[in-house]
């Protein structure tokens, strides 16, 4: 099977899905001539054409509501975010009209808008940010954050099928710094379905997109050092939760901690706390913990995002604090 | 439909126990045809069907123990003759009802001790899990509290007391005693909680009752020997030594002795292992005041008898004053206690575990005895010896008791130094 980048694997979806169904097309910033700021696109516009990868005006508020209006006349649009930091300006877009418009005209809404994400690239706090949690509570929207190339590319799959608005969180620093084997033809991974990416018995950690890779390797550090057995599970969907996973894992470990890049207070993170309080509870053998980058702005200075970013030491201490309760 | 209920058997029964269904659902029954037995704290009794009519319903299982007044079956009357001969007008309720149908009658399914809040009963913190699997594997909140917790804090974490499960599974199988449920006795009581010592002692002796096979065999000496020389150098150990000599260090100086050559008898047992201990270190019980505390005398057999004799009134005496360190009671390999401090000729003394033999002495009193047909008065002393027969056979406890009566007899002391 081919090993390719986390970004190639996007491509590869985004390339097979065009090609497979002549509704999709892809609109934002600099995504055509340029190929994306990222190059996720790149060679899409001699392909496919400019009616069909669609350079746009600097207005992401435009962008979405094009792309709503045209999933509501059977279209798929794929939308992209130049930075998933953007999206704000089209937050009335997505969270007034797109997410709500299937409770109110019973219409589907086949959009899928693309959000780089993260930090840990020197971007700054406009060019760093992981915003899930702000749509995480809109009901009617899905979001999507896959870790793997594997994934990223089952993923950009099933939601540009999904007849929902379907939200894809591409991790920016995963892009080039992870590679995994992506088979050739069309998969799709299911939309609300997580994933144990290793399987332990003493401690459970519930995580998603980057804070995956930190903590499976906390986790094996852990293993080695002390014997303590961890199980990594990687959401892949963030709405809707797998929840019976998330439990389950719960169940046969007693021990839950809960890592995400994003900032802790107000983070997903807290859902799925009192998800696993609430059917888990008697289960429960420690407190569930969480680890998650510290509540500022992302800061610029390389030092300082280092320190505010959760990391494998930072994962490595609360796992070990687990252990020892 | 007519309710059958759990009768009231006697003024103070709060419960009975269904011990067995006469009939099934959809059986046909007649006025006054045995329905079921039920067995009470006092009495056990058939109990009649209160009208004739098909069996509708069976509401527990038998065993169940279910408190009076509660309906426990259904008699259908209004029967039609087809209704009795077509099975799929029976209503298909179980007579083993399922977990959910029980449940929801019978939530005193939890242990008492933890139902009765945590906080009121216990200064230890139990995870949702741990009290969970003590639910489930039916440990009471007493014995959470003895398992040594290996967490921060010393918190009992879930592997704590899965190994304790593991543990409690390849000890011998603890009978669960019923709780009463007969309410107060007439006439009035007073209850009074158990301290501390107390409940270590309940739950020490109770588990070595259960864990070890006693036998006991019993013996006599002649310490004749051993009192006159006690009686000829009482005075001058006193103001040699600064306190009394007692009989004790005697019984501990033949007992190691004994154990050299019965190491067996030094041991305890581990699953299917037995655990030959190399030191002999011999726990000496001390009455206290509310209780019974068993110090040890380490490695014994490096200590000659005038060391014997000071570590036997070392002891003693802080366990009378309550100086004892935790260190100072651990660590014994075989105990002697002395059921004839009070006067009485012998006991069937509880194996201390881990050992696995624990020897009584009894009241060392003048007797007539024969001696070579004629009757003298000796100073004899009756001693027994309860052992664990899962490793330790009548013919080696029996031989072990001999020596030490042999010893007891012939005993020998040059010097006291």
């Amino acid at each position: 099977m081919p090993v390719i980048s986390y970004i190639d694997a996007i491509s590869k979806g985004l390339w097979e899905e065009m090609e497979r169904d002549s509704s999709v097309f892809l609109l934002g910033e600099d995504i055509g001539e340029y190929g994306g700021a990222f190059k996720v696109t790149k060679g899409f516009l001699d392909h496919f054409g400019s009616d069909r990868v669609v350079d746009t005006v600097l207005a992401e508020s435009a962008i979405l509501g094009a792309a709503t209006g045209a999933a509501l006349v059977g279209m798929r649009p794929v939308a992209e975010m130049q930075f998933a930091d953007f999206v704000t300006c089209g937050f009335n877009q997505l969270v007034n009209n797109s997410a709500s418009i299937h409770y109110r005209w019973n219409l589907p809404v086949p959009m899928v808008v693309r959000l780089p994400s993260g930090a840990g690239i020197h971007g700054g706090p406009f060019h760093s940010r992981n915003p899930e949690a702000w749509f995480f509570h809109q009901p009617g929207l899905k979001l999507v954050a896959p870790s793997t190339p594997y994934d990223a590319k089952g993923l950009i799959k099933a939601a540009i099928r999904d007849p929902n608005p379907v939200l894809y969180f591409e991790h920016k620093r995963l892009y080039r710094h992870i590679k995994g084997e992506v088979p050739d033809g069309d998969y799709v991974v299911e939309i609300g379905r997580g994933d144990v990416k290793r399987s332990g018995n003493d401690i459970s950690v519930i995580s998603y997109g980057s804070a995956v890779h930190f903590s499976l390797e906390a986790a094996e550090t852990l293993e080695k050092q002390e014997g303590v057995s961890v199980e990594v599970v990687d959401l892949r969907t963030l709405m809707p939760l797998d929840k019976e996973l998330i439990l389950s894992s719960v169940r046969k470990t007693g021990k839950v901690l809960i890592v995400h890049e994003d900032t802790l207070t107000g983070g997903i993170g807290g859902e799925i706390a009192a998800l696993i309080a609430e059917f888990a509870f008697e289960y429960l053998d420690a407190p569930i913990k969480r680890v998650g980058a510290i509540d500022t702005p992302t800061p610029f200075a390389p030092t300082l995002e280092e320190y505010f970013l959760p990391n494998k030491e930072k994962v490595l201490a609360a796992l070990r604090n687990l252990a020892a309760y | 439909m007519v309710d059958v209920i759990m009768p009231q058997m006697g003024e103070s029964i709060a419960e009975g126990t269904i011990t067995k269904w006469y009939k099934k659902v959809g059986d046909k029954i007649a006025k006054d045809e045995t329905l079921l037995e039920i067995s009470t704290d006092k009495v056990d009794s058939e109990i009649p069907s209160p009208s004739a009519g098909l069996v509708a319903e069976l509401l527990f299982p038998e065993q169940k123990t279910v408190d009076v007044h509660t309906v426990i079956a259904r008699i259908q009357t209004d029967v039609h003759a087809p209704s009795m001969s077509e099975p799929e007008n029976v209503p298909t309720r179980s007579p083993n009802p399922t977990p959910e149908a029980v449940s929801t009658v019978e939530p005193s399914l939890e242990p008492p001790a933890l139902r009765q809040g945590i906080s009121a009963e216990t200064n230890s913190f139990f995870s949702p899990l741990v009290i969970n699997i003590a639910r489930a594997e039916g440990i009471s909140l007493s014995d959470l509290e003895k398992i040594p917790g290996s967490g921060a804090n010393n918190r009992v974490t879930k592997k704590d007391v899965l190994d304790y499960v593991e543990r409690r599974k390849s000890a011998a199988p603890v009978s669960h005693v019923k709780p009463s449920n007969a309410g107060t006795p007439p006439g009035g009581v007073e209850v009074i909680k158990m301290d501390t010592m107390r409940k270590a002692i309940a739950e020490h002796m109770v588990r070595s009752v259960h864990t070890s096979a006693h036998v006991g065999s019993v013996t006599e000496a002649d310490v004749s020997k051993i009192a006159a020389y006690r009686e000829k150098h009482k005075a001058e150990f006193e103001r040699r030594e600064g306190f009394k000599l007692t009989f004790t260090p005697f019984f501990v100086d033949v007992v190691v002795k004994a154990i050299k050559e019965f190491p067996l008898i030094n041991a305890s047992v581990d699953g299917d292992s037995i655990i030959l201990r190399k030191d002999i270190n011999i726990g000496v019980a001390v009455a206290l005041e509310n209780g019974l505390i068993v110090p040890v005398v380490k490695n014994a057999a490096g200590k000659d008898f005038a060391g014997l004799a000071r570590a036997v009134n070392d002891l003693s005496s802080r366990a009378r004053a309550k100086k004892l360190s935790p260190d100072d009671v651990q660590g014994g390999t075989f105990t002697i206690t002395n059921p004839g401090i009070f006067g009485n000729l012998f006991g069937f003394p509880i194996i201390n575990q881990p050992q696995v033999a624990i020897l009584g002495v009894g009241a060392i009193k003048k007797r007539p005895v024969v001696i070579d047909d004629a009757i003298a008065i000796r100073s004899m002393v009756y001693i027994s010896m309860s052992y664990d027969h899962r490793i330790i056979d009548g013919a080696l406890g029996g031989k072990f008791l001999q020596r030490i009566v042999q010893y007891l007899e012939n005993f020998e002391l040059g010097i006291m130094n």
